[in-house]
């Protein structure tokens, strides 16, 4: 099959500049991969209208753009986010004395990919590589709600109900997603298990975007008061949220 | 009168030093990590500038009171605890460091502990001091650096050069005193083990000037006050990592023990009040001294590369990008495929002590891929500690009934389930990971009264993970099995001639 030439040399554009030199200009450029300086010139704007490579005013410098990062998907790997964030969830736990976990989106589910024992040596079970239903947990409708798209993926795949108070209607779980995400943080008040609560809070990376969640969960005459949610269990959530992400190299706020 | 809340540890390990702030109830308030370079002049030397690890504590310390947002005045007292045996020489007038921070890696004193063996071999110092003679302590490590750097011998006899290990180092940076602990002490081969003093037939056998050494204090009191943006605050406590760890865990009766998984692990049991003689391999050292009690002794069983053979993974076969993600790739794979990994990068440590042993990958066939040599890499970190174990098991005739682990890796689940299968206890984790900094905070808060009692501290510790035994005990004979003959594989490797 015969390959398009142009893409070729705008790949080749690319793969130089994630090479050492990181930075480089149009006559450099062209001299590298053997084109014509107009040739080099021509990709390099239609590299940059995209997005995909940004020109350093001062120098005048090419260099790989942002809308290219974010290509490379806001994927983090399980095990590393549980490594970065081990000191902040046994925090958590013990300030709360309740079970903690951290979860990701993983094909329309949450993925628990660390798992705290709630504090108090009675005996528990790991729960690492348990799924959670997104729409009926804290953490799902954390993710949901920074994940559009999986949002829609999980309502047209259907809503089912696990107690009375399970979002089950589609305009009341985007409605409830639309409100954590102003909130900062989510709640399941005995959505997924009678008599269980649960909070969220957002863990999010260098560049913002949301790669996990990490919640408290417990009886629920514990986790509220009166049926309604308790704003110092939900402040430590975020605060434990917040930390982890300053790991991540999150900017604070 | 402001009453302070909060207890800072300082962690100057191998790979990073870290602070971290503790609150009454033992919860970490704040966290601050900063790594430093290795440098590598030759083959199997591993140094440290000793200025970039202090300017790297002052700065993890600066941080992790400003994301506290806490000043000095907020902190009751100061604990430091420290990778061992790394060799330090700095000039008493000056400050200055005479050499570059010798690390307990460092091979170069290879030929010099032999020499020291002479007719009675590695442990001719063993009922003095503990340990065998190996290239990790500190007290060759001196010797090395006054017989190879010019001048250092006359100015070490004069007075003028002072030795310490890091807690030493930034203790005399942090208040103006030279002194140390003795279970920094204990790794030196230079302390009498039963008087916790520098011991004459040692010195004079090293030829080490007892006018270079720090005064031995014990681990918990105040040596005085700190200087710097810790500025007033007592420096109360100085400790090994491991021992340190030991405390963290709050493993203070006979027959308590843990295993801290950093990029080596050790296993630590705590023997009471007198030393018990190894008779397979493993170390005898000082566990702590808690003020004016007496002091609690261990055994120690030590595996020289684990979190580091991660590491090497990553950076010298670039299969995976972060050590986490070796996890992943083991997962691709149901099991190791009949490979086995034996990391004797530097020879082995206990139970073996052979430094004539070097890496061998065995059980290669074609069906093993990169997920085979991921699981291979994991599972020798179990297996090692499986050997350590049963040498301990042994030695102090008691069978250690759970492991208590903390460490880096104990965030890899993954390898957490196989230790608890390959040993078949229960593996657990308590629910503050940083052991060896809860541990100096420990020792450091029960100087100064912030906590009453060892009774006190028991309390905090809760169960974070537990992972328990399900391997076919079948199986599990046979990956021993296959483990011993890869180590086998490994021994008796390296030749006279191979540092030509």
């Amino acid at each position: 099959m015969k390959s398009i030439q142009s893409i070729e040399r705008a790949a080749a554009i690319l793969t130089l500049l994630s090479g050492p030199a990181r930075r480089m200009g149009v006559v450099e450029i062209a001299g590298e991969l053997d084109l014509a300086k107009a040739t080099a010139h021509g990709i390099l704007r239609t590299l940059t209208q995209v997005g995909f490579v940004e020109q350093d005013p001062e120098s005048s410098k090419y260099q790989l753009g942002a809308a290219l990062l974010h290509i490379g998907s806001s994927y983090l790997d399980g095990n590393e986010l549980r490594t970065r964030a081990l000191n902040w969830s046994d925090s958590l736990a013990s300030r709360t004395n309740e079970a903690v976990r951290i979860g990701t989106l993983h094909d329309g589910q949450v993925l628990v990919v660390h798992h705290v024992f709630r504090p108090d040596d009675t005996r528990q079970v790991l729960e690492v590589g348990a799924l959670l239903p997104a729409h009926a947990s804290a953490l799902g409708k954390m993710l949901l709600a920074h994940h559009s798209y999986a949002a829609a993926e999980c309502i047209k795949a259907g809503l089912p109900r696990y107690t009375p108070k399970t979002i089950v209607d589609a305009a009341e779980l985007r409605r409830e997603l639309e409100e954590t995400r102003d909130r900062g943080w989510a709640v399941d008040l005995e959505e997924l298990v009678s008599d269980e609560a649960a909070y969220a809070a957002p863990i999010k990376d260098r560049r913002g975007d949301t790669v996990g969640a990490i919640g408290i969960a417990g009886p629920a005459e514990r986790l509220c008061v009166k049926g309604k949610t308790r704003s110092d269990l939900a402040a430590s959530v975020r605060e434990a949220a917040r930390s982890i992400s300053r790991e991540l190299g999150a900017l604070p706020g | 009168m402001v009453i302070q809340q909060y207890v800072a540890s300082v962690d100057q390990g191998t790979a990073s030093s870290r602070c971290i702030v503790f609150d009454h109830a033992a919860r970490v308030v704040s966290v601050s990590q900063k790594e430093h370079h290795h440098i590598f002049p030759r083959p199997g030397w591993v140094e440290h500038d000793p200025l970039e690890l202090l300017n790297n504590v002052q700065t993890v310390v600066r941080n992790a009171l400003e994301y506290a947002q806490l000043e000095a005045r907020d902190i009751a007292a100061l604990g430091i605890t420290n990778q061992r045996e790394t060799t330090v020489l700095w000039d008493r007038e000056t400050g200055e460091p005479a050499y570059n921070a010798v690390n307990w890696q460092d091979m170069r004193t290879d030929h010099l502990v032999r020499e020291l063996g002479g007719e009675v071999g590695q442990n001719r110092f063993r009922d003095l001091c503990g340990l065998p003679l190996a290239t990790y302590f500190s007290g060759p490590k001196i010797r090395w650096l006054l017989d190879h750097v010019d001048g250092l011998s006359e100015r070490a006899e004069s007075g003028d050069l002072l030795f310490g290990t890091i807690d030493s180092w930034l203790i005399w940076k942090l208040t103006g005193r030279h002194v140390t602990d003795p279970t920094n002490a204990s790794r030196t081969m230079l302390m009498n083990l039963r008087t916790l003093e520098w011991d004459d037939e040692l010195l004079d056998a090293m030829g080490v000037p007892r006018a270079m050494l720090p005064e031995i204090c014990s681990s918990a009191e105040v040596y005085g006050e700190a200087t710097g943006s810790l500025e007033g605050v007592p420096v109360a406590a100085a400790l090994g990592d491991q021992s340190a760890a030991l405390i963290g865990q709050t493993c203070f009766e006979r027959g308590e023990g843990k295993c801290t998984y950093g990029t080596g692990s050790f296993l630590l049991l705590n023997t009471g009040d007198a030393p018990v003689q190894s008779a397979n391999g493993l170390l005898t050292t000082v566990a702590y001294k808690l003020g004016s009690r007496p002091a609690a002794y261990a055994l120690e069983g030590s595996i020289a590369n684990t979190g580091a053979l991660v590491q090497w993974f990553r950076d010298n076969v670039g299969l995976i990008s972060t050590a986490p993600e070796i996890e992943t790739l083991a997962l691709t794979v149901e099991d190791n495929g009949g490979c086995y990994f034996v990391p004797a990068f530097a020879g082995l440590f206990a139970p073996h002590w052979r430094d004539d042993a070097r890496g061998v990958i065995t059980g290669l066939t074609g069906y093993i891929t990169k997920g085979h040599l991921a699981r291979a890499v994991l599972e020798a970190t179990a297996w090692q500690t499986r050997e350590v174990l049963e040498a301990m098991n042994s030695d102090a005739k008691v069978r250690l009934e759970i492991l208590r682990v903390d460490g880096g890796m104990t965030a890899n689940n993954l390898l957490m389930q196989f230790l608890a299968d390959v040993l078949d206890v229960p593996v657990v984790r308590p629910l503050v990971a940083e052991t060896p900094s809860l541990g100096a905070a420990y020792a450091a808060g029960l100087a100064v009264n912030f906590w009453p009692d060892l009774e006190t501290l028991r309390g905090h510790w809760h169960r974070a993970a537990e992972w328990r035994p399900k391997m076919d005990p079948a199986l599990r004979a046979k990956g021993y099995r296959k483990w011993q003959k890869a180590v086998q594989r490994a021994l008796d490797w390296v030749d006279e001639d191979d540092d030509d």
